[in-house]
């Protein structure tokens, strides 16, 4: 195998494993952890999109113009997503300082169901024994308020 | 029930994926654009680094409305974070080794980032990446003694500024009548300091605007009130 | 050249699985550290040096700092499980 098809490897790889620390954790911050993965392994993707044995880098050196170039359009946009995904980083890490805050746990199950049970306080409804159900229909008022 | 689905989602993924790797041909996608761009950038924008040009002269567009996300994304991460815990300046000072290592590091990262900076256009290097390096070079004399604490008016006046100036730099071209980000300055000679147009200010503008955000950032996360 | 990817990319990938099986969440956050450094060479090697400063600078520094400042806060700095 080339290297090109070990990193397409790579690739696919970190793609699935930071799905599975997503889909699967009960931890708020494993969560963040699969993203940040996620996310890594979708740059590293897009950066082999034209990729191509023997190429050097886009980067004219003391007046010489180097024979074959890389492709700089993939590399740019991966800088761009680089940086973006810093941004969400730091965003998920503030949201999850403030759920720690309000509810006192990182577990998602217990936070969900603390959550659904403010806002049927909130509602002034039962909160329906299955998480699944449909809940009831509260009657509005129509016209103006 | 809930793992199930979750592990008939994976299972699904990894067969997606798998489909996806024996049917796509791995480097069969032509570099049409980057090609083109390869042949003409030297002479049309005059940057030795072709990412450069790429990501302030063909995109420049791009670039703009990324300062505008990362602007986003941090002010609403401090809006979330809320005010600052009583006792933060009141923390101890970190022991002799951390200090005097502090004190020597930030002249040293002051220059390092800067050079990355100015240099965008030439080596590999840029905004970016000199402005993540300026972000820790304003964050370590804070995570030494944090009885210093940042004065976030000014590096919210840094950051306000130079997001400005960005868009003032594109705005300036408009008035002899040109298009938007047209180049300001001559196009020089290849692999000069002042070379490329406006390239080099763009990018001390995105520098700055980077560097200052991310340290105003991480000082109101090592601020914020602990939880317990 | 290709022992040299293979090598790193098996380092990467086995790190990627740690993060999410360690309890110690500062384990976690260093076998993280690890990936962004293997995907920073891996950017060299794909003949990308302006991404592979970035992937370094931002992925095995800020990235990192951003996740020990908030485990400080959330109280998670100990081993707790």
């Amino acid at each position: 195998m080339d290297t090109g098809l070990i990193i397409y490897t790579a690739a696919f790889g970190l793609i699935l494993i930071g799905s599975t620390g997503i889909v699967l954790s009960t931890h708020l911050l494993r969560i963040i952890f699969g993203i940040a993965l996620l996310e890594a392994g979708a740059n590293l993707l897009l950066l082999l999109a034209t990729f191509r044995e023997g190429s050097s880098a886009p980067i004219i050196v003391d007046g010489r113009i180097p024979a074959a170039m890389a492709d700089p359009v993939p590399q740019a946009l991966v800088l761009t997503a680089i940086v973006i995904g810093v941004g969400i980083l730091a965003l998920a890490l503030s949201l999850a300082l403030r759920v720690q805050r309000a509810y006192g746990t990182l577990d998602i199950r217990e936070v969900r169901q603390r959550l659904e049970q403010d806002i049927a306080d909130e509602a002034g409804i039962e909160l329906s024994s299955s998480s699944d159900a449909p809940h009831a229909v509260v009657s509005r008022q129509d016209g103006p308020a | 029930m809930r793992r199930l689905s979750s592990a008939l989602f994976l299972l699904g993924l990894g067969l997606l994926i798998a489909a996806i790797f024996q049917t796509m041909e791995f480097a069969s996608v032509a570099p049409i654009a980057g090609q083109a761009i390869n042949a003409v950038a030297a002479e049309q924008v005059g940057a030795a680094n072709f990412v450069t040009s790429v990501v302030l002269a063909y995109r420049g567009f791009d670039t703009l409305l990324e300062l505008t996300i990362l602007f986003t994304a941090a002010t609403a991460g401090g809006l979330v974070l809320g005010k600052p815990r009583a006792g933060a300046s009141h923390d101890p000072d970190s022991g002799f080794i951390l200090r005097a290592g502090a004190d020597l590091f930030f002249p040293l990262l002051l220059v390092v980032g800067l050079y990355i900076i100015l240099h965008g256009h030439l080596t590999p290097g840029g905004g970016f990446q000199g402005g993540v390096i300026l972000a820790s070079a304003f964050f370590i004399p804070i995570l030494a003694r944090p009885s210093t604490t940042m004065d976030h008016r000014r590096i919210s006046m840094i950051e306000g500024f130079a997001g400005a100036s960005f868009i003032l730099i594109g705005l300036l071209a408009m008035l002899g009548g040109k298009e938007f980000l047209t180049p300001l300055l001559a196009r020089g000679e290849l692999g000069a300091l002042l070379s490329a147009g406006s390239l080099p200010l763009l990018y001390i503008a995105v520098g700055l605007k980077v560097g200052s955000e991310l340290a105003g950032l991480l000082a109101q996360l090592s601020e914020t009130e602990a939880s317990d | 050249m290709q022992s040299l990817v293979l090598f790193i990319v098996v380092v990467m990938l086995c790190n990627a699985v740690a993060v999410l099986l360690l309890k110690d969440f500062l384990a976690a956050l260093a076998a993280f550290s690890v990936v962004s450094l293997g995907l920073s060479v891996l950017f060299v090697i794909l003949r990308a040096p302006d991404v592979a400063m970035t992937e370094a600078a931002i992925g095995a520094g800020l990235s990192s700092l951003l996740f020990a400042l908030s485990l400080r806060r959330l109280g998670l700095w100990r081993m707790k499980g």
